[in-house]
């Protein structure tokens, strides 16, 4: 994100990234949530960063600057926001994003070693993607599934008493099913 | 004593997180109580009779909080229920949310009309999904009903409820960064006064409670403060939602009566340790209260006053279960790894602070501690806590001291061998 400050005036000509009609509905759901007024409009922008990151997968240099643009803040402090919380992904991740939490519980249980197992069958390290573009393997915090631990999250879903063999299995099945 | 199913009532019910069989078992009957027969004054009493006291962390009386909001004061009132559920160890809120959204609802618009509030959020932390979908489903039930929106039950009063998505940041669920995550800002607690009552979101008073919080206000209207206040102990009312996980027989959430026996609770309800192991430690409110020994562990009884007399917290209910192999310089480190991981980086003391703890932990874990660490984490604990703007840096602070005071031998051991340590490619910094 260099020369974030030096934004141009063609901005709108340059920018590569705009909602798809699903995405512009979306949208349009949470305005409806905030008042309409500037620090209403500041309220989208954390909304605007999660639509734009399920339609285009990242947040990239021209979504800061469109999100930025539709909730009428500045480009800086829409990348200072999606740079603070760590569910933004600031690039490219696989098709399938494996979040093994290694917090005390899950550690406990053996998520850790669960978590290190997986990467070496991947043959990935922490935050790589494989070569096939479909998994990235990262180590995640408390995800709030202590009970059934050890928890895995796969993009939006969860995956509880994850053990090498249902990593495994489900590996196998992702594959299937993409 | 058992298990006492107040907000758990009916959660292995098919389709209790339907309006309709949420009904079916007298949901939203306190809620037309509230409306229909009592005035907000009479259900600030009941809810100050209750002893009722903030499920999320704190203990705050809820009673007291609801009374600082001035009912006639002009402009925008807004309500937030607090599920930014991120304590190490807790997962109680995901359970409420996802199997029994409605109660949390009934409790926030109770809530709501006794205070004259115009507008509520839900902050849900990004990675709950299926409970924020769970939520939003729900909402539209209850707007679909009439108990949401304008005129709800023909009272006049009118409320709207949202969801809003976190996005990763443990330091939300701290009130005022979750204000500020709220209003589009980076999620950095303010500093109080002034407290949210008075300024909160949009600089509007606003009262903030956690899930569990509200869901026990829809039992107080229904049975009266009297009835809940006596399920606990004289300073602590009611029930309280306790998460059992790790090395124990049968983990997950439980209900219970406050003033539970730990014995109790831990024996006979949770099965004790897993395998008939025996028990090393337990940190008994999430991963920011200390961890106490077996020997505290007696004749404690699960209330606020109890805990905190034995030096560490109820906190949220979140009990790890430590067994006799446990490495518990291991657990510490790997505690100070999401400390590390989660500073919001607005105070200096905390931000280098839990970084410094963090390499400290590091090395005596990879083996490479010297024999000044110990007294090293001891100096420093002295100017984290009382120089911050948030409770973060006690919430390191705090757990780290009690991790080297009560095991300090297993800590000398790593220091003088320094042979242990990570096995190449154990861990990485996430």
């Amino acid at each position: 994100m260099d020369n974030m400050t030096n934004r141009t005036n063609e901005k709108t000509k340059t920018m590569n990234f705009s909602f798809n009609e699903s995405s512009m509905n979306e949208f349009r759901r949470w305005e409806k949530k905030f008042p309409e007024d500037p620090a209403g409009r500041r309220s989208l922008v954390i909304p605007a960063l999660w639509i734009s990151q399920w339609q285009h997968g990242y947040i990239s240099r021209d979504v800061i600057n469109y999100v930025a643009e539709i909730t009428q803040t500045e480009p800086l402090h829409v990348w200072g926001v999606a740079t603070f919380y760590t569910l933004f992904k600031k690039e490219k991740t696989g098709k399938f994003l494996l979040q093994f939490c290694t917090n005390i519980t899950c550690s406990l249980m053996g998520g850790d070693q669960v978590f290190v197992n997986t990467c070496k069958k991947l043959g990935v390290k922490a935050g790589e993607t494989t070569r096939d573009g479909m998994f990235t393997a990262v180590e995640v915090e408390c995800l709030g599934a202590c009970g059934e631990s050890p928890t895995l999250q796969v993009n939006e879903k969860y995956y509880t008493h994850m053990t090498d063999d249902e990593v495994e299995k489900l590996v196998a099945d992702l594959r299937k099913m993409a | 004593m058992a298990e006492k199913k107040v907000i758990l009532d009916h959660i292995n019910d098919e389709g209790e997180q339907t309006l309709e069989v949420y009904q079916g078992h007298g949901g939203y009957k306190a809620l037309e109580k509230a409306i229909k027969q009592m005035t907000p004054a009479q259900i600030l009493e009941e809810v100050k009779i209750s002893n009722l006291r903030g499920r999320g962390g704190a203990g705050f009386p809820a009673g007291v909080k609801w009374g600082f909001i001035k009912r006639e004061a002009l402009g925008p009132k807004y309500l937030i229920c607090n599920a930014d559920e991120g304590e190490p160890g807790t997962f109680k809120d995901r359970r409420v949310m996802t199997v029994k959204p409605h109660i949390v609802i009934e409790g926030i618009i109770i809530a709501a009309y006794c205070m004259g509030l115009d507008a509520g959020y839900i902050y849900i932390r990004g990675e709950f999904f299926e409970p924020y979908q769970a939520m939003d489903k729900a909402i539209d039930e209850a707007y679909a009903k009439g108990y949401l929106g304008k005129n709800i039950l023909g009272s006049g009063f009118n409320f709207d409820l949202y969801t809003y998505l976190g996005a990763g940041a443990y330091i939300c669920g701290d009130e005022t960064a979750l204000m500020n995550s709220l209003e589009g800002k980076r999620g950095m607690p303010r500093l109080k006064p002034p407290f949210p009552a008075q300024f909160g979101l949009y600089g509007k008073p606003t009262t903030v409670h956690n899930v569990e919080t509200f869901s026990a206000v829809p039992s107080i209207i229904a049975n009266g403060g009297k009835w809940y206040s006596d399920l606990g102990t004289s300073k602590s009312g009611g029930t309280k939602l306790f998460g059992i996980s790790g090395h124990v027989e049968r983990p997950g959430v439980y209900e219970l009566n406050l003033g539970t026996p730990w014995k109790e609770f831990f024996e006979d309800i949770a099965g004790g340790v897993r395998g008939g192991k025996k028990l090393k430690a337990v940190i008994p409110g999430g991963s920011s209260t200390p961890v106490l020994l077996p020997h505290e562990l007696e004749g404690m009884l699960l209330d606020y006053e109890s805990i905190a007399s034995r030096g560490s917290m109820l906190g949220t209910g979140a009990v790890i279960v430590f067994d006799e192999t446990t490495d518990m310089v291991k657990v510490a480190w790997r505690a100070m790894k999401f400390y590390a991981h989660e500073s919001c980086g607005q105070c200096t003391p905390c931000r280098e602070g839990c970084d410094w703890f963090y390499d400290i932990f590091n090395r005596i874990y990879k083996g490479e501690g010297r024999e000044e660490d110990l007294d090293k984490i001891e100096n420093l604990s002295k100017f984290i806590g009382p120089n911050t703007i948030c409770a973060f840096g006690d919430a390191f602070v705090t757990p780290a001291l009690a991790f080297i005071r009560k095991f300090r031998s297993d800590f000398l051991e790593y220091i003088k061998k320094g042979k242990y340590g990570l096995k190449s490619g154990e861990t990485s910094h996430a």
